[in-house]
């Protein structure tokens, strides 16, 4: 092993992509087995790299209880967006061509060390998990689901905000999905919250803030406005842990980080206290 | 019909005419809407937006609770008042009356005019998403009927944190948008300067968002918009307000409920 303990100095000209990773923060290079055993976390600086949703569905349920729903809900185009560089609508086939994903959340039915739940994880390759009015309803569904079932809702968030592609549509899921939430809180069921990097814009400020319990992943970014657009505003740089897990947890917006590799016995524990 | 003759006026042309200096602002139509109105200051955690105000109104024979958007009327107010972005304090007030309004039964008028969502860094350590947030959760399942008008910029997150209503009106000039054209111009089309593009490709106009199915009515302007007849801009407002009411009224609490639910849920739904 002794020949990549220093694997930052690895020379870039050799064919690396077959067995390396590269941490996306700090750069360093790490063993691709090593990779994948840590879920893609760093084992030198700790980043929590993002990941598809198919891999987050892995690492929270039981093997096996996973059972997709909502999968006909896929991507509506209500402005028939076009922007310079082409057509949402090519946009969000090539996502699904490129994700596998009908659309930038995956939800279902699982069981958490026992726990059956009804989970939604977004995924941010999908279009920057951006929220669409596919997005939206598939939350929605999964609420209701949850109330049918008489189950917990956990929904993982990844996000950059609202899809601008569909305008005012976008908007509107943020009210549309905490419209369901709220039924689910009605009902007395649990909705925790897993903030993973990054949760910001309109996910922020309507589902992923209004869990039972915010959970958020080490340093994951979150915040509603982008660091340039307040920068502008206010005229200052801002510090490098402004709108991080930690950074919010801070300011009392978060119940508690948990590392990934945690998440699940997390989620489980809690689901008991809620009586689960 | 005489609108009809009219030159169509360009989404561009209608944002310009949405962010008028002398449109009516909420000062305006608490003075000449309102035959009372108590301003109920404070959000009873942290401070008292100036941005986002409220209070019992009495508009015609109907007492209600109004919260609404503040841009202020000089530079001096413009400037106490952020422009009309409203921090999480303001949110978290607006909550505090809707509160009220549902513990007294009085119906939620909400006047939404804002750029948007007031983007500093003492919002975001304040919970600015998290204000929202909440006000979007529980404005759904609050007991008592909201009547929303967008009066001006329906700017975002900022105007959708007090939008969530059984009716939602938008004035003819008004324009109501997840992002700023300009926004979307430099993000979309990396140049600023396409924002006319990035507004009409947006479908920001009221005309628009009826066909949307997002708002359910449009409130005329006089000839060359509100601000040149505020007075009959304002009339306008008032009646289709006290006749939304009057509607609303006549429906049972958990049908009023249900039926926000649903709307809201249709969003969306192609
Ligand atoms: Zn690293």
């Amino acid at each position: 092993m002794a020949w990549f303990e220093n694997p930052a100095q690895e020379p870039l000209r050799v064919p690396t992509a077959a067995l390396w990773a590269v941490c996306p923060k700090c750069n360093t290079y790490v063993a691709k087995a090593e990779w994948a055993d840590a879920c893609k976390v760093c084992p030198k600086c700790d980043h929590h790299a993002r990941l598809n949703c198919r891999e987050r569905v892995q690492l929270l349920t039981d093997i096996g209880t996973f059972e997709e729903i909502n999968a006909a809900v896929s991507v509506n185009d209500p402005l028939k967006f076009k922007d310079a560089s082409g057509s949402y609508a090519a946009k969000s086939q090539a996502a699904i061509q490129k994700t596998g994903m009908g659309e930038a959340v995956l939800t279902g039915t699982c069981a958490i060390e026992g726990s059956d739940v009804v989970l939604c994880v977004m995924d941010f390759a999908f279009m920057g998990g951006s929220l669409g009015s596919g997005t939206g309803e598939r939350i929605l569904l999964a609420a209701e689901k949850a109330v049918t079932l008489h189950r917990p809702l956990i929904i993982v968030s990844a996000s950059g905000g609202a899809r601008m592609h569909e305008g005012i549509v976008s908007l509107m899921q943020m009210a549309k999905t905490c419209a369901a939430i709220a039924k689910v809180k009605e009902a007395g069921l649990p909705y925790f919250s897993v903030l993973t990097d990054p949760t910001t814009g309109g996910v922020s400020a309507s589902y992923a803030m209004v869990g039972d319990l915010n959970i958020a992943e080490p340093k994951a970014l979150i915040g509603f406005a982008g660091r340039r657009v307040i920068e502008q505003t206010i005229k200052q740089k801002l510090p490098d842990d402004f709108q991080t897990a930690e950074y919010t947890m801070a300011h009392g917006f978060i119940d508690h980080i948990v590392p990934r590799k945690e998440m699940k016995a997390f989620l489980a524990k809690i689901l008991r206290y809620a009586g689960f | 019909m005489a609108k009809k003759t009219q030159k169509k006026l360009t989404a561009w042309e209608i944002v310009q005419l949405a962010r008028h200096a002398e449109r009516p602002n909420i000062t305006a139509y608490i003075e000449a809407m309102c035959d009372d109105f108590i301003e109920l200051h404070g959000d009873r955690l942290f401070g008292d937006d100036r941005s986002l105000i409220g209070g019992f109104a009495t508009i015609g024979n109907e007492r209600v609770v109004l919260i609404g958007h503040r841009k202020g009327s000089s530079v001096e107010e413009n400037i106490e008042a952020n422009f009309g972005m409203a921090s999480p304090e303001g949110y978290r007030k607006a909550m505090r009356l809707m509160k009220l309004a549902e513990k007294y039964s009085l119906p939620v008028v909400s006047l939404v005019d804002t750029p948007g969502a007031y983007p500093g860094s003492e919002a975001e350590a304040n919970g600015q998403a998290e204000a929202i947030a909440h006000n979007l959760e529980f404005m759904a399942r609050l007991k008592t009927p909201v009547v929303v008008v967008v009066c001006g910029e329906g700017g975002s997150g900022g105007a959708l944190g007090i939008a969530v209503g059984d009716r939602i009106l938008m004035l003819e000039n008004a324009v109501y948008s997840v992002i700023s054209p300009e926004g979307c111009a430099s993000i979309l089309w990396r140049d600023g300067s396409q924002a006319p593009l990035a507004a009409e490709t947006l479908k920001i106009t009221a005309e628009h968002l009826l066909e949307l199915g997002v708002i359910d009515s449009i409130i005329s302007e006089p000839a060359g918009g509100a601000h040149k007849k505020p007075a009959a801009a304002i009339a306008s407002v008032k009646k289709a307000i006290l006749k939304e009411l009057a509607e609303l009224g006549k429906l049972t609490l958990d049908d009023l409920i249900e039926q926000r639910y649903q709307k809201f849920a249709a969003m969306g739904r192609f």
